[in-house]
């Protein structure tokens, strides 16, 4: 009894903190934040004519729920990319932890600590669910070479490892499934999957893009329960996510992007009557479905890139 | 016809040489394709490095054999970190193309006039083989009861080339269960997932190539000593598009199946060349003469590799929802 | 890693050297044999008479596809050998006109017998060996250029078509060549074995070439896609297609090496430092306003444009109305069609054989692959620079190794440009 009441304790304390580093910043693009995790300047990346992303100057605060916002094609995709080392970024410098992370390869920015996951699911069908997580779990002895051979050397660790995995697979009510093949998970479990492996990573940031697309409302709010509870961990969430009544659950600030720059930040109550991120949304199908939106966007790139390209063949 | 000949050959083809050295070419192959989603089309440089190496190192150095294995194997592994270093960032299927065409370039590099003193030009090399026949500790003469029987060379290459096979196939078991393999198959599934989750997909993609481009190396050796020579065109993409064959016929990524499949292939090939031969010779089939037969075997591949794919791309004994790359 | 890499190259390159040591091979049995090739390329299927010195037969054998011939002999001494000329291709024949060779056997040795074979009135296409004493540098690179132009033209015909087929349908297709190889032999059917003048049989075999790839599509691949098969499957049945079609035109049209009925040993006329026969201009000709009949139609036409549509995203495409079954099968019959005609007009420029396809395949993935996969234009460039590098570069390389220059260049631009030259890179996430 008294444990969970320091638990309590501790989870409203985490949250008063990250509430209260937020309480006096001022609403500006780029704004310093108190103790910042991640720090990004001048992030460009360009597709062709396209520019995708140009973000200034951009802080995460360390220990709070981040929410990333946009307009579809808005570039909260691609700005991921370039920071987890999934993309090269034609310009731009970033640090994690104060460390310099451009430039860095994929993996080693997931060692470092920040770890993503992906719009579109990424299960790896043909595992296994535990399969799925024992592969998140990090410095794993049975992974280099010469040791998978002797397997005495590995299985201690396998063990531990496992019992990790399944405590989260609990917690994500995934454990029922432990044995069937990812790709027989449905789409939010798939996600549910993809967010718990990301935690084996043991991460201190996590980037989530658009976690909570695709599954159902009674799934969402346990999720949410799940993003809520990596900060009371002490872990730092970033999550992009359409739905703002989800973004207003459970975010302490919002960063909004529109074509590629980051144009407002705030609390997330008051930022939709910011009169920018209207203006920025204004015409955009931000609350249409998803996939519809996101076809149409495809659709009118793809013209658009086609007739460039027409243009440029008459032209030669 | 002459059925007993149709018959011993057949069987004998089950566990003959051709059978382990596509064996373990299909090893390397299934590590490549079955495990890690890697499509290696020049899995015949491999051998053919090795062979190579062996034989020019023993024939133009006249160093002893054990040397000659030592280079074909440092050859393979030197092949794999080339072929490996620019492809193995590209897509799928820019891989397929650089891979063969990489394993076209040293197949006319070793058929070529300009290098014939090293290599030997379309001839090749022979007269290598002598080193590993002094080991043989079976004293001369023929082995076995009625028809079954092997020369007692034959019994030597092939004992070891079936060792050779079961210690790979141990290897692949032992790898595959554990942690480092999980890695492979999650590559094969998704790259940027794995990437996502701190491991260097790369670095992991370079140890697949260069274990079975190693293993399939191993094939070369049992060619070049089962047949005391090498020749360039023997390391041609028909060998390689063999192997692929006999993975998919015994089921890739299962540890057994390249070698079930071998032997399934061979035995297939064999019987149907023999009967074909045999009745043309006897007259039974009018339209064909006996040199058409030889290329029958390659329609027969062909043909097998469609249906395969088509309605059994698990393999012969595989279970289809384990099927280990995308068919859909 | 990559300089890991570097250093190992290095050590190669060092270890390639010291094996470049020439030494003696000890070889257990003895015999006679030798290889022949014509302008580089093997000629097979030449019949090769072994007699004793006394006239007593030893055998008959005939070159194999790699134009290499073996007799085994029992005992050492001296022999004759006779290639009859009957059997060369109808452009071949042997330089000093000399069919016998009296070669001697030792104990234990394979004796190489050595017949130099050159094409029929050389004079229209010299080869870059003998081009090379006589002619100034230049010229002779202006030479070569033309003819690289000629070859890349030619890679570009049948590139176009297996780079559209894989932007619209993914399919990454190995029998491709054997299309290319379809059309030259539909054309010598017609020609050769129907009488007809070469032009018309070659507009039937286009025609029939542009059929095969509609029923291919119809019957074959596009009930695959029905079927939802998927990419890397679909290359590896197109591996057994092309396995399956190369051996049927094996036991159809044999091993040889054959020639069209008409244009085959023209004299060549000089235009400036280039000389060649007048055929080859015209193929260039033919080949040029084919393939900007074909990219004009790609730009300009509601089905060019759908076809690029569907290639840049089929699934968007179907959604906007476009009848993405209709366009696949339109650019396969194209595709059939451009890839017969590349097969002739291969087979005008070099021999007719079972395996021209497969031998041009390399250097058509070569061409798309330094293009762009699946970008239209981009195969157009990449094979004209792979069809250039190829004959240029005999200035500095043996002619036998022309396409390893080409497809290292493959390798080092993928190095530095893995999309190619004109691709684009894929969205992650
Ligand atoms: N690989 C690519 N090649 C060309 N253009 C790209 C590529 N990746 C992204 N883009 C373009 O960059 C822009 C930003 O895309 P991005 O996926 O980052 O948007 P997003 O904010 O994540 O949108 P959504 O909310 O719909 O997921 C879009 O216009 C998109 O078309
Ligand atoms: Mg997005």
């Amino acid at each position: 009894m008294s444990a969970e009441t320091t638990a309590a304790n501790t989870v409203s304390e985490r949250k008063a903190a990250a509430l209260a580093a937020f309480k006096d910043l001022a609403r500006d693009p780029g704004v310093p934040k108190p103790d910042p995790i991640l720090v990004v300047d001048g992030v460009v990346r360009r597709f062709g004519g396209l520019t995708a992303v140009e973000v200034d100057h951009v802080e995460i605060q360390r220990g709070s729920i981040t929410a990333l916002i946009g307009p579809n094609g808005a570039g909260k995709t691609t700005f991921f990319n370039q920071l987890t080392g999934f993309d090269t970024a034609d310009a731009g410098k970033w640090t994690f932890n104060g460390n310099n992370m451009s430039g860095v390869p994929a993996h080693r920015v997931a060692r470092a600590g920040m770890v993503r996951t992906f719009q579109l699911t990424k299960a790896l069908s043909r595992l296994t669910v535990m399969e799925n997580m024992r592969l998140g779990a990090q410095h794993q002895r049975g992974e280099n070479f010469w040791r998978a051979l002797v397997p005495g050397s590995w299985r201690a660790q396998e063990d531990a490892i496992t019992e990790q995995a399944e405590d989260l697979l609990a917690r994500f009510k995934l454990d029922a499934k432990r044995e069937d093949f990812a790709g027989s998970l449905s789409g939010g479990q798939r996600k549910l999957l993809e967010m718990a492996r990301a935690l084996m990573v043991k991460p201190e940031l996590v980037m989530l893009d658009e976690p909570m697309a695709g599954v159902n409302p009674a799934l969402t709010q346990s999720l949410l329960g799940h993003v809520k509870d990596l900060r009371d961990q002490g872990m730092t969430v970033l999550f992009v996510e359409h739905d703002m009544d989800m973004v207003r659950d459970i975010s302490d600030w919002v960063i909004v992007m529109a074509q590629g720059a980051i144009i407002a930040e705030g609390p997330p109550d008051t930022i939709m009557s910011d009169s920018r991120v209207i203006d920025a949304y204004l015409g955009a199908h931000h609350d249409a479905p998803l996939s519809d939106s996101e076809l149409q966007e495809q659709l009118h790139q793809a013209e658009a890139a086609l007739e460039a390209e027409i243009e440029e063949e008459t032209q030669k | 016809m002459d059925w007993i000949t149709i018959i011993s050959t057949t069987v004998k083809s089950a566990i003959g040489v051709e059978t382990v050295l596509y064996a373990l070419a299909a090893i390397g192959i299934n590590i490549h394709f079955g495990y890690t989603g890697l499509l290696n089309f020049g899995q015949a440089a491999f051998m053919g490095v090795a062979g190579y190496g062996l034989a020019v190192t023993v024939t133009v150095l006249n160093l002893p054999f054990w040397i000659g294995i030592a280079v074909g194997l440092i050859a393979a592994v030197l092949l794999a970190l080339l072929l490996g270093a620019p492809t193995l960032r590209l897509r799928a299927d820019y891989l397929a193309i650089v891979t063969i065409a990489a394993a076209e370039i040293v197949r006319l590099v070793f058929r070529s006039v300009k290098f014939k003193e090293v290599f030997g030009g379309s001839d090749g090399q022979r007269g290598f083989s002598d080193g590993f026949y002094a080991l043989n500790p079976f004293p001369e003469g023929e082995y076995g009861i009625g028809w079954f029987t092997f020369s007692h060379r034959l019994l030597w290459i092939m004992l070891v080339g079936w060792v050779l096979v079961a210690i790979s196939c141990g290897i692949v078991y032992l790898l595959m269960r554990s942690p480092w393999g999980r890695v492979l198959k999650a590559i094969r599934e998704d790259e940027d997932a794995v990437r996502s989750l701190g491991k260097n997909v790369f670095s992991y993609k370079m140890q697949s190539l260069i274990l079975g481009g190693v293993i399939g190396s191993l094939g070369g050796f049992v060619y070049g000593l089962a047949y005391a020579s090498v020749q360039p065109d023997v390391f041609g993409t028909e060998t390689t598009f063999f192997a692929y064959t006999i993975v998919i016929l015994g089921g890739a990524a299962r540890v057994l199946g390249p070698v079930v499949g071998s032997m399934i292939f061979w035995v297939l090939l064999v019987l149907v060349n023999g009967v074909l031969s045999e009745a043309v010779q006897a007259g039974y089939i009018p339209f064909m003469t006996s040199i058409q037969v030889g290329p029958v075997r390659y329609i027969l591949v062909g043909l097998g590799l469609i249906l395969l794919l088509i309605f059994r791309p698990q393999g012969i004994f595989g279970d289809k929802r384990e099927i280990a790359f995308d068919v859909r | 890693m990559r300089r890991a890499v570097i250093a190992f190259t290095a050590f190669l390159g060092g270890l390639i050297f010291l094996l470049a040591v020439p030494a003696q091979a000890a070889a257990p049995d003895q015999g006679l044999r030798g290889t022949l090739k014509l302008q580089g390329q093997p000629v097979n299927g030449v019949k090769i008479v072994v007699t004793t010195e006394g006239g007593q037969p030893v055998k008959e054998v005939t070159s194999n596809a790699q134009g290499a011939w073996e007799v085994p002999v029992d005992k050492p001494g001296k022999y004759k050998v006779t290639l009859d000329v009957k059997t060369l291709p109808p452009n071949a024949v042997i330089r000093g006109g000399n069919a016998v060779r009296t070669p001697t056997v030792f104990s234990g040795n394979v004796s190489t017998v050595l017949f130099a074979l050159q094409p029929k009135g050389a004079a229209g296409q010299p080869t870059a060996e003998e081009g090379g004493e006589t002619s100034p540098f230049l010229d002779q690179a202006a030479q070569l250029t033309f003819e690289g132009l000629n070859l890349g033209l030619i890679i570009a015909l049948a590139a176009l078509g297996l780079s559209l087929i894989y932007g619209t349908t993914g399919l990454t297709n190995f029998a491709h060549g054997e299309l290319v190889t379809m059309g030259a032999l539909l054309a010598y059917m017609f020609n050769v074995g129907f009488g007809l003048h070469l032009i018309p049989a070659a507009v039937i075999a286009v025609i029939a070439g542009g059929a095969l790839g509609y029923l291919q599509d119809r019957l074959f691949w596009g009930q695959l896609r029905r079927r939802g098969t998927g990419t890397i499957a679909m290359m590896i049945i197109s591996i057994g297609v092309a396995l399956f079609l190369r051996y049927v035109f094996l036991i159809l049209f044999g091993g040889q090496n054959e020639s069209f009925a008409q244009y085959t040993a023209q004299p060549g006329i000089e235009i400036g430092p280039i000389s060649a026969a007048p055929k080859n201009f015209v193929a260039m000709g033919i080949e040029l306003a084919v393939l900007v009949i074909v990219g004009v139609a790609l730009l300009r036409t509601r089905t060019g444009k759908a076809a690029r549509a569907v290639a840049d995203n089929p699934a968007l495409a179907a959604s906007s109305g476009i009848n993405v079954d209709r366009v696949i099968r339109i650019i396969w019959t194209t595709g059939g069609a451009i890839a017969a005609l590349a097969g002739i007009m291969l087979g005008l420029s070099q021999n007719l054989k079972y395996t021209m396809g497969q031998d041009i395949l390399l250097l058509i993935f070569a061409g798309v692959t330094l293009g762009g996969l699946g970008t239209a234009f981009g195969a157009l460039v990449g094979s004209l620079v792979v069809g250039l590098f190829i004959q240029v570069s005999t200035l500095w390389v043996p002619p036998e190794l022309k396409s390893v220059g080409a497809l290292a260049v493959l390798i080092i631009v993928l190095l530095f440009r893995p999309q190619g030259i004109l691709g684009r890179r894929e969205r992650i996430g």
